[in-house]
Order: structure tokens, then sequence, then C-alpha cells
């Protein structure tokens, strides 16, 4: 009976020892991949303030200005003004479907006048 | 454990045969065994504390150490946490109001040399001056090949510089990590943002400090790292400042001025939307101040914040409100304006003769000096004083520019009667456009007190200081869209916003006294829309002149006021104010009683 309990518990410690060993490596694994995953988002954060300057550099005001003044033939930008405010009420509905499917007003005078008759 | 008889028998009995007290036996036997239980308490007593300090020794022990590891490993992140690093560079990005950059980093690198690692030094200081122009060749030789053990040759460069000089392939020549500080919209702005710089410089990183405007005001909150690099928010707004500088620009080459501002505030949170100062710079690349001369002559001078002027006219407003506010006048009463005014041996006089008596309103309208004056004699110089200092003219504006503290309006030596009618309309007391933008917004905006900001706040409710009656506010703003209507701002209609706003023309003083003829300060102080102001704006131009009607013009309402004009037509649809109509005098509930 004895025996067997030193058996065992050896084996228990070998088993533990190789668990500790295994997990370690893992966890140092596991940290290695987390500083190069850091490193990757630092770079990427640098390069996104990179883009970002880049994009507030292409769309300065006075950059957009030139550029809208020598497309002028294609884009037709004008600086805003207050004759660009519209409202709702200047919007046209769409045209109202003719009633009879004639336009001329003399047909429709005509056809009102059949309409009285009959 | 065996324990001994108390009274042990045969000694009982050898006892009483002697005739003695067999009890002392007793007692005796009970005395050693107290001994023996006394030492054994002992021991083990002594064997717990001992125990305890061994203990103690070892706890101590450890933080010991642990306290000594702490203190001699090098410091490295936590790697193990979540989220990552969110700080990019050592100094956070400024925006503006609606997030778009108006200041940022970028990683460069600055280029050193090592004289004794060099082994061509001749050929190196030639290939240098080829890729950079601005340096020396003979310079160069002489720095490398004397006795310098270390310099710099240039402070910031480009990756395409970097690959030419590392394309050089000299040893000696070496490059550190720069962080550099970089304004995207260039000169737009550039009063404001001021600039920054590398305070101390070492090999692999330099501090990066601001050098002036809001850079260096809030130096210590863009490089503090408890923010986690949240940008700073201002209150400005890129579209609306790009194009006020546009329009300022193109009034000031118009009008022939050597200068130029426009401020554009919030009338009731003191915003700044807009700060212009002309003739500006790039804070990129900022000029190095003047060492002699006037220093506002140099474009690091901001005239909205640091120029204090006589800003003439636009002072009759306050004189007005206060009569208004004290009752000493309404709108209707008459003022004497027969002129010329004397007083002592100096005279006041106005443009134009206005006859001999005109109702406040009127006095306003026309811009009358005379009835401003005897106004103000009526209020008295404590007063006035005391009303000024209310509404922030008196010290320097709480803007949060690192120039603003320094700059106190100029006050008279002493207040005197005389000065109390010059101040009245806007003559012997200097103060800067910014100053008057305040002022204007807290009298115009229903009387609330308002202090000129460029960091973006939420409105605050109720009124925290009031300066003048509601009431009083609603008078003053009627008259200011009266003079527009119908008096010296007649350009400054633009049809849908109801422009309000009041001229000044003043003379600028000789630097030896006295004052030029043909040189003037003109402003103009407005408001839109005059029925319930949403913003307020100074427009002012340093020694405009225009020919118009076969003369040179120099008054504010032939220069300053279209400038201004044109300013407002253009910015407030981007302000999102659609033009409306304005109410009509009799607009409104009138709250009867029966």
């Amino acid at each position: 009976m004895r025996g067997l309990i030193y058996v065992l518990s050896t084996l228990a410690v070998i088993a533990l020892a190789y668990w500790a060993y295994h997990e370690n490596y893992q966890t140092q694994q596991a940290l290695r991949e987390v500083k190069s995953l850091q490193r990757q988002i630092g770079d990427a954060r640098e390069r996104l303030a990179v883009l970002r300057a880049e994009w507030a550099y292409l769309n300065r005001p006075e950059r957009l200005r030139d550029l809208s003044e020598l497309n002028f033939p294609d884009l037709q930008l004008m600086p805003l003004a207050p004759e660009h405010f519209g409202s709702v009420a200047e919007v046209a509905y769409p045209a109202p479907e003719p009633r009879f499917g004639i336009l001329d007003p003399v047909d429709v005078a005509a056809r009102l006048i059949e309409g009285v008759a009959e | 454990m065996t324990r001994t008889p108390l009274r042990p028998l045969a000694r009982v009995l050898e006892a009483r045969a002697k005739g003695e007290n067999p009890d002392a036996i007793e007692r005796e036997n009970i005395r050693l065994r107290h001994e023996r239980m006394r030492d054994r308490m002992r021991v083990r007593a002594e064997s717990r504390l001992l125990m305890m300090a061994v203990m103690f020794v070892m706890l101590f022990a450890v933080v010991g150490a642990r306290m000594g590891v702490l203190a001699s490993t090098e410091p490295s992140e936590p790697r193990a946490s979540a989220g990552g690093e969110s700080i990019v560079a050592q100094r956070a990005d400024i925006v503006d109001r609606n997030g778009r950059l108006l200041a940022t980093n970028l990683v460069t690198n600055a280029l050193y040399a090592q004289p004794p690692m060099m082994i061509e030094p001749a050929r190196a200081a030639r290939e240098l001056a080829k890729i950079f122009p601005d340096l020396d060749e003979e310079e160069l030789v002489e720095d490398f090949t004397g006795k310098r053990k270390f310099l710099w040759i240039k402070r910031k460069i480009s990756p395409e510089q970097q690959q030419m000089v590392h394309d050089i392939g000299e040893p000696g020549l070496l490059f550190g990590p720069r962080e550099m500080r970089l304004y995207p919209n260039g000169r737009l702005a550039a009063h404001v943002l001021g600039g920054a710089g590398f305070g101390r410089e070492g090999v692999h990183s330099a501090e990066v400090i601001g050098v002036a405007g809001v850079e260096k005001a809030f130096d210590d909150y863009l490089r503090d790292p408890a923010n986690g690099g949240a940008p700073l928010e201002l209150s400005l707004d890129l579209t609306v400042q790009a194009t006020a500088r546009r329009v300022l620009e193109g009034g000031m080459k118009i009008m022939d001025a050597k200068g130029a501002t426009a401020i554009l505030m919030d009338a009731r949170t003191g915003e700044l939307v807009s700060l212009v100062s002309l003739p500006d710079f790039d804070p990129n690349d900022r000029p190095v101040p003047l060492t002699e001369g006037d220093p506002s002559d140099s474009p690091l001078f901001n005239r909205a914040v640091q120029g204090v002027y006589e800003l003439g006219s636009t002072f009759k407003v306050f004189t007005a409100a206060q009569a208004l506010e004290m009752g000493v006048a309404a709108p209707g009463t008459m003022v004497d304006t027969q002129g010329p005014l004397r007083w002592g041996k100096f005279r006041i006089r106005d443009f134009h003769d206005y006859g001999s008596e005109m109702s406040l309103t009127d006095v306003i309208v026309k811009s009358s000096n005379i009835g401003t004056a005897r106004l103000a004699q009526q209020i008295g110089g404590d007063r006035q004083r005391v009303f000024l200092e209310r509404l922030g003219l008196t010290e320097p504006t709480p803007v949060e520019l690192v120039e603003a503290p320094g700059i106190a309006p100029l006050l008279p030596a002493r207040w005197s009667e005389l000065s109390t009618m010059t101040i009245s309309y806007g003559h012997g007391l200097s103060a800067s456009p910014l100053h008057l933008a305040a002022a204007y917004a807290s009298v115009v905006n229903g009387g609330c007190k308002v202090a000129p900001t460029l960091v973006r706040r939420a409105p605050e409710p109720g009124c925290a200081e009031r300066v003048i009656s509601e009431k009083t506010s609603r008078t003053i703003r009627g008259m200011l869209r009266e003079v527009v209507t119908r008096g010296t701002a007649s350009f400054a209609e633009v049809e849908g916003y109801a422009v309000g706003g009041k001229t000044g023309t003043a003379d600028k003083p000789r630097p030896r006294g006295g004052y030029y003829e043909d040189r003037v300060i003109a402003t103009f102080a407005g408001l839109f829309p005059a029925h319930d102001p949403d913003y307020v704006l100074i427009v002012t131009l340093d020694e405009p002149t225009v020919s118009a009607l076969g003369e040179a013009q120099r008054t504010a309402g032939w220069t300053a006021v279209p400038v201004a004009s044109e300013l407002i037509r253009r910015v407030a649809p981007l302000l999102d104010m659609r033009p409306e109509i304005e109410p009509g005098p009799a607009f409104g509930v009138k709250l009867t009683g029966n």
C-alpha cells in the first residue's frame, strides 16, 4: 500500500511539473504575442496620426477653395450665400395627373359641355 | 507526566518523628512545582517571541527586497492589460469645434554628427551642403575636423532628406527621432494657435513646448499624460475662420489698410467662433520677433488681443446704455448738441453740425460727440468708471491666450471730468478689440456679463452677473439697428440678417503726443440678428483709405462697415443661419391687466 502511494505521488509530481513547465512556456509565448500585437497597434496608431494629419492638410480650406476655383467649369461651386437657402414650399410637388388625359383647354371645354349635355 | 506527591508519606512520618511541621514539606513541594512550571512557561514564551521575531524579520526582508527590486529594475509597460497604449504623441492634438484638426504631431528625425566617428569629413560636408542648400560647406568642414565631439546639423528633416543623408554612407552622421508640431491649416488661426518649439533636447527625444497662443496657455494640459491623449477642443470654427480671413484679407487690400482684425463671438456664451488678425504668419515656420522698432509691425502681433486702441464712437453705446439704465435719459429725451462744446481750452466738435438738440436715439444714430459728452457729464466720472469696470473694460481679458493677461486697457492717469467726457465717445481710454467684443456682447445679449473664451463650453443657464437690465438691452439693440437702417453704418445692411451696429473712427495718436490728421483706426462693432443677437462681430481696420465720391474716405462707415457687411453675408449662412424676416417694432406680446 505504502509503495503504491509513493509511486502515485511521484507520478503526480512529474505530471504537475510538466504542467507547470507547459503553462510557463505558454504564458511566455502569449506575452511575446501581446508585445508584438501592441507594437503593431502602436505602429497603426502612429500611421493613423500621420494619415489624419495628411487628411487635414489635404482638406485645408485654402486648398479646397483653390481646387473649386480651378475646377469651376465642371463643379460650378460658389461660396455659400444667403440666397442659397430655400424652403420646403419651394420644392415643386409632382405635377398632378391630367384629369381627362388631354391638355388642350379647347378640348377640355368641349368635353365638359358634352358632360353637361349628357 | 508523573506527579510527585505533595505530602510524601515517608518524609511526613520522618518529620513527625522529629517533631517538625509536616505542612512545611507540602509548601516546599508546592514551591518547587511552581518553579518548574514557571521555567517551562518561560521557555515556551521565549520560543514564541523568537518565532514572532523571525517572522517579522522575514516579512520586513520581503518588503525590503521588493522595494529594492522595484527601485533597481527598469520600468516596463504592463503587457498583459487589454486596450493597449492610447497615447501616441507626447502632446495632445488641438481641434476646432467640429473636431477638425488644427494642430497635430508628426514623427520626423533630427540629424546630428559625431566627428570622431567620421571617415571622410570633407566629403560628408560637401554632400550635406548639396542636400541642404542653406548649410555652408566650409563651416561644416571646420566643425567636422575641429575638436567638437558632437553637433546638431538639422532639427527636423523630411524622410526624403533622411534617405539622401543615409546614402552618403558616413557613419558619423546619425539620426534621432523627433516629434514635430504640425499645423495643417497654415496661416489660418495662426495667432490663436501661436506655435511650438523644442525645449530640452536629447539624442533620443526632445520636448515639444508651446511658445505662444493657446499652445503656451494650455502647455501643461496638452502635455498631461493623465488626459490620455484627448484633444483640446477650441471654440473656433475652421470654415468660418477661413471665410473670415479671406474676406478680411480682401477688405484690407481694397481699403489699403496696414492691418485688420475680425472677431466673431457668440453673444451669449462668449465663445470666439473666429478670431483673425492680419498680417499673420505661418505657425509651422514662426518668424523671429522684431528686436527693434514697433512690435505691432511684426506679423506675430495679435491685433485683436494685444493691440490697444482708442476705439472711438463705438463707446457711445456704453454711455447711452448707462444713461438709460440710470434713468438719466430715455430714448426720446432731447440732448443738447450745440457745438462746439468748450471745456477749459479743450473743444469737442462733431463730424457734422447736428443743430441745437437731438433725441438720445439720434445721438447714437448720427454719432454726436457733443451729445454723448453732455450725457457723460450728467452721469459723472465715478459712476462711468464703475460701469466700464463691470463691462470688463478696465482689466485684461480672461481669454485663454498667453498674451492676454499682460494686456490691460490704457486708462487716464486721473479720471477727470474732461476724461469722462472724452471716454464717453471713445477717446482717452484704449482697449483691445476683444475687450470691445466682450463688452458689446454683454450689453446686447440681454445684459448678462460675457467672458471671452477660446475653449468650447456648454452655455450656462441663467445670468451669472447682470450688467444692465433686459429692457435697456432691448432699447440699445433697437438703437444699434437704427444706426444701420438710417445712420452711419448704412452699408452694413445684409438682407435677412437684421444687422445692428455702431461705427467708430478714431484718429491714431502720434508716438510723441497729439493725433495724426490722416491716420485712423476704423471700427465696426455689430451684432446680428439685432432683435435676438446670436453673434457679435468686431471689424477693425488700421489706417484704411478708400476713394469714394471723388475724395479719400477714412471714416468707418466707408471702410470697416462694407468689410463687416460682406463678412456677415458670407459667414452667417455658414453658421446655419437662414435669412429671415425681421419682426416689426410692434411684434411681441403686450402684457395688460384689467
